[in-house]
Order: C-alpha cells, then sequence, then structure tokens
C-alpha cells in the first residue's frame, strides 16, 4: 500500500516536471511568434505541483524520520565506506611487519587531495611512537652554531603551506615486471598521495644556525629505528623545502612523520625523510644506503644514475582503471590524476585507441605547481573494446614517456621513476585489465 | 554626549597601546624568525653525528676480521639475509655480478654498492631488524668485514678499521654517474 502511494505520487511528479517544461517551451515559442500573450501565465497554472499527503513520514526513509547519532570529537567516514581502504604490502613478512607500504586506493578518491588516513606509507622499519615533548631536531656540521630545536619551539615559528603531492620513487614498478600485474589502481600506482603540507621554512632555520661558505649539501635522518637518511642538495632548501608539521590542517600522523618531517616538493618520496631530527650541513653528499643501492635509477648500460631528485611529469586515468568495471555503454567520465616534479601540469591528453588519436582533457583548477591535478574527459563508449591512455606535459615542456621511449633508458630491472603511459584495456564486456603497449 | 564617552573610551585604549607599543608590535613580512634555536652542546652533536661518508671520516676506533664477522652474522643477519649473503626473505647480500646490464640485474653489495662506508654507516644505524644500533663498533666492523669477504672483496683474512675501510675499492664504484647538476 505504502509502495503503490509512492510510486503513484512519484509518477505524478514526474509528470509534473515533464508538462512544467513543455508548457515552459511552449511559451518560449509563442514568447518568439509574438509578442508576450497570456498563453504563458494559464500554461504556469495548469502545472501547479501536486503537494504531498499527511502524514508525511511514511513516504520517507527511517534517517528522515529518527533522530541521528550525536556529535563525536572526531569524525569518521561513513560505515558504507569501509572497504575504503589502503592496500597493505609487507615487503618481508613476520620478520619485519613494519617494512613495506600501503597504497592510496585511487580508485576510489576523486579530487586532488588524499584523506590523511589514506595518505600512502613506506615504512623501512615501522611507525615509532614519538614523544613530542623529548623529540629535538639537530642542525649542524658546516654552520656557525649547532643549533637544537624542540617541537615546541618549531610551532613557533612563523608558517608556510606546500599543496603538492608526495610519490614514492619505486610507484608504478609493478609496471616494469615482464607481464602486466592485474590489479587495481592502488597496488599498481598507489604510492602517491595529495596533501597541503603546512610547516617552517627551512632557510629560516639554516640561517639561524648560519650556513658555512662551502656547504653544499644536506643530510637529513630520521628517528625511526631504519634511522633513514638522504642527501640533498643544499639548493632545496633555499627553494622551497619546508619541516612539516602539519597535513590538511591537522598535526603530521605518526605514519607520515609525527611530529614532524622534512618536505622537498616535486622529489623522491624517500627524500621527504619522516621523523625528522637531524639536518647535517656537508660539502659532499654522504652516500647513505638509500641514495647508493636504493633509489638510484639502473639505466640499460648497467650504469646507474645517482642523484636524480626530480619526480618525472606522469599522469593515470583512475576511473576507469584496473578491475573497476565500465558498467555499459553509453556517457561516463574519464577522469585522472597528472603530475610533475618539476611544476605544474599544461596538458593531459587522452586517447581511447592505445594512442593513436588524442583529445585534450579539462584540467580541474587550481592547478598548481609539483601538486596532483585532476583532468577529466567525457567518453561516449560504444561498447566496443578500447585501450583508455593518458598523456601529460608540464610547464618545461617534459612529455609523460611511452612504455618504448621509457625502456630505451631505463633497464627494466630499475624500480625506480616509472613515468611510462599507463593503458588500460576495456573489454567489451566492460572489464577493464592493465596491458602493455 | 553618547559620542563624547565613546571618544573618551578610544583616547584611553590609544593611550594604553602606546604605552605597550615596546612590547607588541607588528613586524615586516622578511622579519627571519624568533630564533628559538639552542645552541648544541659538543656532546650532544657528537652522540648523534653517526653518518660515514666515502672518507671514513667519523669511522669510530675498533675492528673486526673476517672470522670474527661470519660469528656475528651467523649469530643475527642468516636468518633474514640466507647463508653467505643469498638473500631471502631479506635482499641479498651477494651475487648479481655482471648482471646489471640485463633486464635481471639484481644488485647487491658485490655488484652494486658504490662503497664500503655505506655498509659500515648502514648496518650501525639501521641492524639487524629487531634491534637496530645493539651492535658494538667491533661487531659492526667485523660483519662488514665478513659481506665483503662474501663478495670476494676482500681476503679471509681482512681486517676492518677506521683506516682499512675507506681504501676498499668497491668493484661497481664507476657505475654510478652523479647527477645532481643535470
Amino acid at each position: 500500500m505504502k509502495k503503490s502511494s509512492v510510486s503513484v505520487r512519484t509518477d505524478l511528479r514526474t509528470d509534473d516536471v515533464v508538462v512544467g517544461v513543455v508548457e515552459a517551451t511552449r511559451e518560449r515559442r509563442q514568447f518568439l511568434k509574438r509578442s508576450l500573450g497570456a498563453a504563458g501565465a494559464v500554461a504556469a497554472v495548469a502545472a501547479a505541483p501536486v503537494r504531498a499527503a499527511d502524514p508525511i513520514g511514511k513516504d520517507f526513509p527511517g534517517w528522515s524520520t529518527t533522530p541521528g547519532t550525536p556529535m563525536r570529537s572526531y569524525g569518521q567516514p561513513s560505515k558504507f565506506e569501509e572497504k575504503v581502504l589502503r592496500t597493505v604490502t609487507p615487503s618481508y613478512g613476520p620478520i619485519s611487519p613494519g617494512t613495506g607500504t600501503s597504497r592510496t586506493p585511487l580508485q576510489t578518491l576523486n579530487g586532488t587531495i588524499t584523506p590523511n588516513g589514506l595518505h600512502f606509507e613506506r615504512h623501512h622499519n615501522g611507525v615509532p611512537e614519538i614523544d613530542p615533548a623529548q623529540h629535538k631536531l639537530l642542525i649542524h656540521g658546516m654552520v656557525k652554531k649547532p643549533l637544537v630545536f624542540t617541537v615546541a619551539n618549531l610551532l613557533r615559528y612563523p608558517m608556510v603551506s606546500r599543496t603538492c603531492f608526495v610519490e614514492c620513487a619505486g610507484n608504478s614498478s609493478a609496471n616494469t615486471l615482464p607481464k602486466p600485474a592485474q590489479a587495481n589502481c592502488a597496488a599498481i600506482h598507489g604510492l602517491l598521495s595529495g596533501s597541503e603540507w603546512t610547516g617552517v621554512s627551512l632557510s629560516l632555520l639554516l640561517d639561524e644556525a648560519g650556513v658555512e661558505p662551502g656547504a653544499k649539501w644536506f643530510l637529513a635522518e630520521g628517528a625511526d629505528s631504519a634511522a633513514m637518511s638522504r642527501s640533498v642538495l643544499l639548493e632545496k632548501a633555499y627553494d622551497d623545502a619546508i619541516i612539516a608539521l602539519y597535513q590538511n590542517g591537522e598535526r603530521i600522523r605518526p605514519e607520515q612523520g609525527y611530529p614532524l618531517r622534512l618536505l622537498v616538493p616535486g622529489y623522491q618520496g624517500n627524500m621527504n625523510v619522516k621523523w625528522l631530527r637531524r639536518l647535517e650541513l656537508a660539502a659532499a653528499p654522504m652516500h647513505t644506503k638509500d641514495e647508493t643501492s636504493k633509489y638510484s635509477l639502473l639505466l640499460r648500460d648497467g650504469t646507474a644514475r645517482q642523484f636524480d631528485f626530480q619526480l618525472g611529469v606522469k599522469s593515470l586515468i583512475t576511473q576507469p582503471s584496473g578491475t573497476l568495471n565500465v558498467p555499459g555503454k553509453g556517457l561516463h567520465e574519464i577522469s585522472g590524476l597528472a603530475w610533475s616534479g618539476a611544476g605544474r601540469i599544461v596538458k593531459v591528453e587522452v586517447s581511447s585507441d592505445g594512442g593513436a588519436n588524442w583529445r585534450e582533457a579539462v584540467l580541474q583548477g587550481p592547478v598548481l605547481s609539483k601538486a596532483l591535478t585532476r583532468f577529466r574527459l567525457p567518453w561516449e563508449w560504444s561498447g566496443a573494446p578500447a585501450m583508455l591512455q593518458s598523456r601529460a606535459t608540464d610547464e618545461k615542456g617534459h612529455v609523460q614517456p611511452t612504455r618504448a621511449a621509457w625502456s630505451a633508458i631505463y633497464s627494466l630491472a630499475n624500480r625506480y621513476h616509472n613515468n611510462m603511459i599507463q593503458t588500460w584495456a576495456v573489454a567489451a564486456d566492460g572489464s577493464v585489465s592493465n596491458v602493455y603497449l | 554626549m553618547f559620542i563624547s564617552k565613546r571618544l573618551a573610551v578610544s583616547a584611553v585604549a590609544m593611550l594604553l597601546l602606546g604605552a605597550c607599543t615596546t612590547q607588541s608590535t607588528l613586524q615586516q613580512s622578511s622579519v627571519p624568525g624568533p630564533a628559538l634555536g639552542r645552541v648544541a652542546s659538543a656532546d650532544e652533536v657528537k652522540a648523534w653525528s653517526i653518518s660515514i661518508p666515502p672518507s671514513g671520516v667519523g669511522l669510530p676506533a675498533g675492528s673486526g676480521s673476517v672470522q670474527q664477522g661470519l660469528a656475528v652474522y651467523t649469530a643475527k643477519c642468516v636468518a633474514c639475509h640466507g647463508e653467505k649473503g643469498a638473500g631471502k626473505p631479506a635482499d641479498a647480500i651477494a651475487g648479481g655480478k655482471g648482471t646489471l646490464a640485463s633486464a635481471d640485474a639484481v644488485r647487491t653489495v658485490g655488484s652494486y654498492w658504490p662503497y664500503a662506508t655505506t655498509l659500515f654507516d648502514y648496518v650501525r644505524r639501521s641492524m639487524p631488524v629487531n634491534a637496530p644500533m645493539s651492535l658494538s663498533n667491533d661487531e659492526v666492523y667485523a660483519v662488514t668485514a665478513y659481506m665483503l669477504n662474501i663478495n670476494a672483496i676482500v681476503p679471509a683474512e681482512a681486517v676492518m678499521n677506521a683506516q682499512t675501510l675507506p681504501q676498499v675499492a668497491m668493484p661497481n664504484r664507476a657505475g654510478f654517474v652523479d647527477y645532481s647538476r643535470k
């Protein structure tokens, strides 16, 4: 009984809207034909809406007719989104459960800012629980006076924000494997996230310590049990590096480096050293394990590029993408992310035929330097098999390479800086798979 | 009457503000911060200066032989890095020589690492994974000697210390190209 009454009333409403549109159209026609007459007014009266019957509650779902839950001190996503999670991938299993990654579910997110709880993780020996009252940051080496900063002191410094991507240098390395992995966007490309980071300009702290002439590098070292350390060119400190204390407005989470991390926009994710405890200025790089045996780029000829920090121009269609089926023929929005360590994205092109023809996508503003940029393009899918690709260009003129162009430079055993064009094959049944072209 | 009262209040406020200007003023945006860094003591800096560059500057006193290193390796490393550094479940330490130009390149201490000092630095700060920073300097020197030996980089009678370690010539040293200025 209830159901049928809803059905009837909905039909009436729908007819009502349609009628209204018809009458309005007729009115415009008449207006064009002659001058404004009485016919339009008559039509408006005929289209008066049918009102709901009382009591109205029976026609609404339960959440509209009962009081909701109270306020809570820290919000959580809807329970209906409980499957939107990071993909956790330990590197070595039980011998070191805290070593490995968790990957951002890019295929189920939209916009350009990653929720803090879904920002990817890469740890080399777990997440330390650091008491901010005991943590300190030491700046020493080639400085006039070595300085120690407490977290409380750093919080008193003038702050700046950087909206930028952080991408692990090893992101998308699955696509260097001989056969394309049949996995979702998170598993293949999820070592990528976007945030607004806020903190203290590194140059401000270095100036306070007084940089000695001849200093060209600084070593950044974490306070975790891996004591991860990287050498960074000093000029980055005077460009845009910050000591980040906040992520998307709240204090950085433990897995992102609480209480503070180095942020070097556009550089290898690994260089954004978390749980930062020490900066040592020097004339030369330290050649740490993570800048020699790891995070160096193996080329086809067997030599390796060392200290190649900036991540290349890259884009990726996130919807549709691996394992996300296209639900049927008709109009869909192709959507994805583009970014470059060199600056702003100026163009993203999309192909549905494996790169034979390209159409420029719309970039969603604001387009920020070294930040995730969302692109969108309507796609009328006929139901025929398609090969979807995206290709980004940045403001320095760098164009995202094809798989063949990338492989002409880098060894396929190189697991870093993979910015080759991704191809998603859409089959006639709408299933999406990862393919190499 | 109302207006003049408000003016009087304003005048008092201005006087108060004037009296406070020495303590509270807005600054130009170029002012270099509150300068809250505390000068670190020499001991404080020394205790935390654990990084070892290729020059070997900062290497501690102590030493260790290949044979002593085998004992350390057997007790604390082999469970993760395998017999003679063969790897699994953790990274391989030995092997892979001559593979770097192939699609199946295997990067190990012997086939890839450019500096022996990095081995000392990394082991001392990060290993073993279940108890980082627990090895003595002698043990770190010893296990470094052992890992170099299983890669045929130093002989079985080698002893590593602050003098010998920076002199070790790693086979792939020339394989790295500095890209920092490109």
